[in-house]
């Protein structure tokens, strides 16, 4: 198991380089350009110079490897230095990779975004698996009742309703309709600084995720129970039910050990698989509720034609995808006895 | 005797209260909090490197210019106690210099001196030549910067400046501390990323969080000039989202105070008015949505001569075709679908200020489907088998390009239906904004090539004076090829007449005499028909009932005079 990680992890870093050329590529061939939407009295001799100052000049592939240089040699440099005070070389003057619209370090914008990122689209996503699980398991072992219907309903609404839809609506109603003087009242703009000091901030922080978390969920949730729901209904029917059931087991041992536990593996790898998109942020729910985090920062960016910018997101999210499909192979392979990577 | 204690005690206490309230109502941050949202968030609060108005604006509640224009586009003394003019001999006879001389006892807002120093510096800053300053054409013809002693600069220009306000009048060039900046000029001006997220200035605020494309949130300068500005203690600027979201947190939910460039349907921002927690609120300036006409042949077998001035339009050459084209529209009604209470018809490609507004043109206000069909008989322009008007073979049919929004779209649908009544085709196409108007050079999508016979957009100038804008049109702006295809005049208009009245304008100072060129010129270009103005646009925001003191300001930032705003009791 071990060598077969590290054979993945070795193999996965020509892959991600070429990944990375791959990005830069498309970026460099996109029609855009990053003074395109600046005001038009703007004239047109300092937009050149301003693309110049930018260093839009230099071929293409100067301009890859001087990306490649800032992302895989300076930034690390720089992390070092800045959480363990260890310096190599040129500490203060090192050259990062700048987006061209805010003209500062693209990491920081990144690490300055992640916490609400995380607590909004992370928590929606453990929301949704915690509410899919005992859905799609109740489905199924109550193959057709009422529940199992209503459950069907849910998910094809979770599934067919887009994000901006369903964000605007509760937005109406519990933005607008509600007076904010109700307790009902909920906030339909996040605020960033928003900082959770004691009780009443804490409060405040769940009212605020409310809404995103939710339109998030139901559309995560919607996927995830269908799984958990057809995961379980294979196996239901399998012989070592029967057996477990002839064995005279309590019917609830039967379904919560025997058949939750098998049912599981494959839906624990759809969940795996499923956590890169966490960082690339939800960037539609993100801008309706003002979230601003790393999915209105790519949108931002592309917009901007922030090339750097969006060069080192999308390659950041590559090396997550690349990673947590690695993650989610070796889970398989311990929930799993029958598979042996060797 | 107890109760008459307390009683007195009480009186006593209320007084005290009342006390403190009046000398409360003088004090600096006494209305708290106000939160502004702008639906684009700010980058960067440096706006020599960014063109961007949201940072304009951003920046302009921290960092100050030395006169603002005010919501009538005249100009007003800021950090200065007048405006340098010949009369006052502020500036040169000669035109190509003007003195300007900072107010007395200014500070910054970390308690150091304002001097001449930080201007010379600032504008040293923008004109360096590898530090890609956005602002660069505020400094255009500008020679050099001076400091004559510590209050008093001299700016001095290459050519006669009849306006010599370029720069340090306006949001786009504010004044900033050379003390923080050292070390920032040239290649290293990106790389000040502290500097550029929170710039020291004389502003009614400072920053104290900068989250780019987020968030930025400031306090009250402790040491504004005014000490009983500015009322507010703290301030939020949000940014993100869409322009309906923001509408709403301002008219509906009443989550914030004022709300930027609301660019909505005109209909929705009504409904939402009629929640009355807030107040819509409109101004005019010189944005004005055209169409463009292409003078020369934009046809693709023409190779590199495409739209160039070698070879002119088959039959947008003809003034009779250009003239339908442009009596066929209606104005009222493209304006009161597309921009509502945002917009007002015009027919001058140079609508403000007043002293430069013509009132030659007004005729195209009304629509005369009836005159442009008679307009194109006379001129031998016949329908076709189709009904489509030919003449010797060639055909009216146009294809028509804008950039990708909404209700440009909706224009052109408009514009079709009205054209194909007076016998002209037209096939439309939309090309997304940060392709339409950026300026690769590989791109056959951008305005200035105008690959297309004929394109709408919409185009301003800054500040009050025409001059530069007016020069669009010269025959040296002309796009093509030889000059990479960079220039304003994207008719490829041409005209000894037009150039001579510039060059007439480029050595006049009287402010009279410069109104009367100006309008001559528009009216040449409005004659012509090689423009066709549509509407001019205006400024569309909101702020909640309870915020007091929002002038709506169209030839400055629209938060220019945050000091003075303050929250109803």
């Amino acid at each position: 198991m071990l060598n077969y990680t590290i054979r993945r992890l070795i193999f996965a870093i020509p892959t991600l380089l070429f990944i990375s050329f791959i990005i830069f590529i498309i970026l460099d061939m996109a029609p855009n350009d990053p003074t395109g939407n600046l005001p038009l009295t703007i004239p047109p001799e300092v937009r050149q110079k301003i693309r110049e100052s930018l260093g839009l000049d230099a071929p293409m592939y100067i301009r890859y490897l001087l990306w490649c240089n800032q992302f895989f040699i300076n930034e690390p440099l720089n992390m070092l230095h800045q959480w363990f005070g260890w310096c190599i070389g040129d500490c203060e003057g090192r050259l990062r990779v700048e987006s061209w619209i805010t003209r500062s370090p693209v990491v920081d914008s990144i690490v300055e975004r992640m916490p609400q990122t995380l607590w909004v689209v992370g928590m929606s996503y453990v929301v949704s698996i915690l509410v899919a699980v005992p859905i799609g398991v109740i489905s199924a072992y109550k193959q057709y009742s009422w529940f199992d219907q209503a459950g069907t309903l849910v998910s094809m609404i979770g599934f067919a309703v887009p994000t901006f839809f369903t964000g605007l609506v509760l937005q109406i109603v519990f933005s607008t309709m509600i007076p904010s003087d109700h307790w009902a009242w909920l906030p339909s703009k996040y605020n960033t600084l928003h900082e959770v000091t004691d009780w009443q901030s804490f409060v405040y922080q769940m009212r605020q995720m409310a809404m995103p978390v939710t339109v998030l969920a139901l559309y995560n949730m919607a996927q995830l129970s269908r799984f958990m729901r057809a995961s379980m209904l294979d196996n239901l029917s399998q012989d070592y039910v029967r057996t477990a059931r002839a064995k005279g087991l309590r019917e609830r041992t039967v379904v919560l050990v025997h058949v939750l536990r098998n049912s599981l593996i494959p839906v624990v790898t759809v969940i795996a698989l499923g956590v890169p998109t966490i960082f690339g942020g939800a960037i539609i729910t993100e801008q309706i509720f003002g979230v601003n985090g790393l999915g209105a920062l790519l949108i931002i960016g592309i917009q901007g034609a922030d090339i750097p910018l969006v060069q080192t997101l999308t390659f950041i999210f590559a090396v997550l995808i690349v990673l947590f499909n690695l993650i989610a192979d070796i889970l398989y392979g311990l929930l799993d006895p029958r598979i042996r990577y060797e | 005797m107890k109760l008459s204690k307390i009683a007195m005690a009480t009186a006593g206490a209320s007084m005290l209260a009342t006390s403190a309230f009046a000398a409360g109502h003088e004090m600096q941050g006494r209305d708290g909090h106000v939160g502004i949202i702008y639906w684009q968030a700010a980058s960067i609060l440096n706006p020599y490197l960014s063109g961007g108005t949201k940072d304009i604006e951003a920046a302009s509640l921290v960092i100050e210019p030395l006169a603002r224009y005010d919501q009538d586009g005249n100009m007003v003394p800021w950090l200065v106690d007048e405006i340098p003019t010949v009369e006052n001999g502020g500036v040169a006879e000669d035109l190509t210099s003007i003195t300007w001389k900072l107010s007395e006892g200014l500070v910054w807002s970390d308690g150091t001196p304002v001097t001449s120093a930080d201007v010379v510096f600032t504008a040293n800053y923008c004109m360096d030549p590898e530090g890609g300053c956005q602002q660069l054409a505020k400094f255009g013809d500008v020679t050099s910067v001076e400091a004559l002693d510590d209050l008093t600069i001299k700016i001095t220009f290459g050519v006669p400046k009849p306006f010599p306000y370029g720069p340090f009048v306006g949001g786009q060039t504010p004044i900033l501390q050379a003390a923080q900046f050292e070390g920032c000029s040239g290649a290293a001006a990106p790389s000040c990323t502290d500097q550029n997220f929170g710039p020291i200035g004389t502003g009614p605020f400072v920053v104290t969080e900068f989250r780019a494309n987020d968030t930025i949130s400031m306090e009250a300068n402790p040491n504004y000039r005014d000490p009983s500005k500015p009322a507010f203690a703290t301030l939020t600027f949000k940014g993100g989202g869409d322009a309906t979201a923001a509408a709403r947190t301002v008219l509906e939910t009443g989550e914030f105070d004022y709300a930027w460039n609301l660019q909505i349907a005109p209909e929705v921002l009504d409904e939402m008015e009629s929640a009355g927690k807030g107040t819509i609120v409109s101004g005019f300036g010189t944005l004005v949505e055209r169409i463009m006409i292409n003078l020369t042949d934009p046809n693709p077998d023409l190779g590199d001569e495409r739209s160039t001035v070698a070879h002119p339009h088959p039959f947008l050459s003809d003034i009779a075709v250009r003239q339908a084209l442009s009596m066929a529209i209606d104005r009222e009604l493209l304006t009161e679908i597309g921009y509502g209470q945002a917009g007002r018809p015009t027919c001058n490609v140079l609508p403000a200020p007043a002293i430069y507004a013509s009132t030659a043109n007004d005729a195209c206000l009304v629509q005369d489907i009836a005159g442009a069909n008679a307009l194109l008989d006379e001129a031998g322009w016949l329908p076709g088998a189709d009904g489509i008007r030919e003449k010797d073979g060639v055909r009216l049919s146009i294809l028509y390009q804008t950039s990708t929004n909404a209700v440009r779209q909706d224009f052109q649908a408009l514009i079709k239906q009205w054209w194909s009544e007076i016998g002209v085709e037209t096939e439309l196409k939309n090309i997304d904004a940060g392709v339409f108007f950026g300026g690769d050079q590989s791109s056959p999508d951008t305005f200035q090539k105008l690959f297309a016979d004929v394109e709408m957009y919409a185009n301003n100038f800054d500040g009050t004076d025409p001059e530069a804008y007016m020069g669009n049109w010269k025959c040296s702006e002309i796009p093509s090829p030889e000059n990479a295809w960079l220039g304003g005049n994207m008719p490829r208009y041409c005209s000894e007449a037009y150039d001579g009245l510039l060059a007439e304008m480029a050595g006049t100072a009287d402010i009279d005499e410069r109104a009367r060129l100006a309008k001559a010129m528009n009216d040449m270009l409005m004659q012509e028909y090689v423009i066709i103005p549509l509407v001019d646009r205006g400024r569309v925001s909101a702020h909640a009932n309870t915020l007091e003191g929002v002038v709506l300001n169209t030839w400055d930032s629209e938060l220019w005079n945050v000091a003075d705003w303050s929250r109803a009791d």
